[in-house]
């Protein structure tokens, strides 16, 4: 009875002038997002939302976890993903619940002992509501951000083909464990599927060579001699071939070449193709 | 007893399919089969296929190079066609790298590189 008491208190407050009060907490929400999203939008999410709640309250429900708090619950979900997505700040996105609690503090003065009471509990109902939105917005900005390093780790490595049996893969950036698995995983693929004898690992976007990356490169090498094909590693520039010469790495029996053009010469002769200018002349 | 896996002839080639996860007792059979065939038969080349092959470990990247060896002991070349990428992968994680065991994509590029180094075109 108790409880039912506090959620019609809370109903009170805030369907005592429901208009007015929905448009303040539009107005304010818009404010302190700097224009970045039209005030229709803002008034349409924050509309739906205040329905939700005021609902959720008149059903009784007082406990931001509760069953009640369901249909607003996924509301702000939906609200702080899309703050997630289109870049806005934590803080931007957890005012939009806060600022309702500061809309509603001018109904305190004047207000009666109940009143008083009835806000307390509602914003310790914000409060949560409000730590809710901000762990969503971080589980979608993690979302995100995992989303982008799948996508990142595929774009870097492309495996092309450069002639019938020879195929490149142009390595861009920093190699790591989790890279070398990709592109040894897509370099044996494209061995298989093409059918090629000759296959060359070019790493002039490599920006530094240690020993990990140099075991990693080793490892891919073997597993596509493994395979039945020759690895040519091309595109190691000056300061690399000193760096891996004071580290003592050992290459052994791999050819290494300066540049990708030299390095796709030695495989179309491997594969048995003579490279003849028009005048004839052999090159 | 266990299944023994065939040896096959093609002309002065032997070829040794493996279309099952071999057991132990399986892998030393083959050895001991394909030693004796080599002998009987006058093989100059050795080719095994695994590419029905999915799992490998350590026992079966070992039974390739002691293959190897055996043969070419007796003067027949080893090349080991068809391995998958999954199982390149896993024989360099355990550190195997095959040194002496000659390898190429199928069975057809395997049959071309033994014609090729019998007529010593092929230096390496």
């Amino acid at each position: 009875m108790a409880k039912q008491g506090t959620g019609s208190g809370l109903v009170g407050l805030l369907s005592a002038d429901e208009g007015s009060l929905a448009d303040q907490w539009i107005d304010s929400v818009v404010g302190s997002l700097k224009g970045r999203i039209s005030k229709a939008e803002v008034g349409r999410e924050l509309h739906e939302l205040y329905g939700a709640l005021v609902e959720a309250l008149r059903a009784g429900g007082t406990d931001a976890q509760s069953q009640e708090m369901s249909e607003t619950r996924a509301l702000l979900t939906e609200l702080s993903r899309n703050r997630a997505r289109q870049g806005f700040t934590p803080t931007e996105t957890a005012i939009s619940v806060l600022a309702l609690k500061r809309v509603l503090e001018p109904a305190l003065n004047g207000g009666s002992a109940a009143d008083v009471a009835a806000y307390l509990e509602l914003g310790r109902l914000l409060d949560d509501l409000a730590l809710f939105t901000l762990e969503t917005y971080a589980r979608a900005r993690e979302e995100i951000i995992s989303a982008q390093a799948v996508q990142l780790m595929e774009l870097s490595t492309p495996v092309v083909k450069l002639w019938d049996g020879v195929v490149a893969v142009p390595l861009v950036g920093t190699l790591d464990s989790a890279r070398t698995q990709v592109v040894m995983e897509k370099l044996l693929q494209a061995l298989v599927e093409t059918g090629s004898e000759q296959a060359i690992i070019d790493i002039t976007g490599v920006p530094a060579v240690d020993t990990q990356v140099a075991q990693h490169l080793l490892k891919t090498i073997v597993a596509a001699r493994l395979m039945g094909a020759d690895c040519t590693v091309s595109g190691i520039r000056p300061q690399i071939a000193q760096t891996i010469v004071a580290l003592g790495i050992e290459f052994g029996d791999i050819v290494t070449k300066a540049t990708l053009a030299d390095a796709l010469k030695l495989a179309l002769t491997r594969s048995g193709v003579d490279l003849v200018t028009r005048g004839g002349d052999q090159r | 007893m266990s299944e023994r896996v065939p040896v096959l002839r093609i002309g002065d080639i032997l070829l040794v399919s493996i279309q099952v996860d071999l057991e132990d007792q399986a892998v030393l059979n083959l050895q001991e089969d394909l030693a004796d065939q080599i002998v009987t038969r006058a093989a100059r080349g050795v080719v095994i296929d695994i590419t029905a092959v999915e799992i490998v470990d350590s026992f079966v990247g070992r039974m390739l190079a002691t293959i190897a060896s055996i043969s070419r002991l007796l003067d027949a070349e080893t090349v080991v066609v068809g391995m998958r990428p999954a199982v390149a992968i896993t024989l360099v994680e355990l550190g195997l790298s095959l040194g002496g065991v000659r390898t190429a994509l199928d069975l057809e590029k395997g049959l071309a590189l033994l014609r090729r180094s019998a007529s010593g075109a092929d230096p390496r």
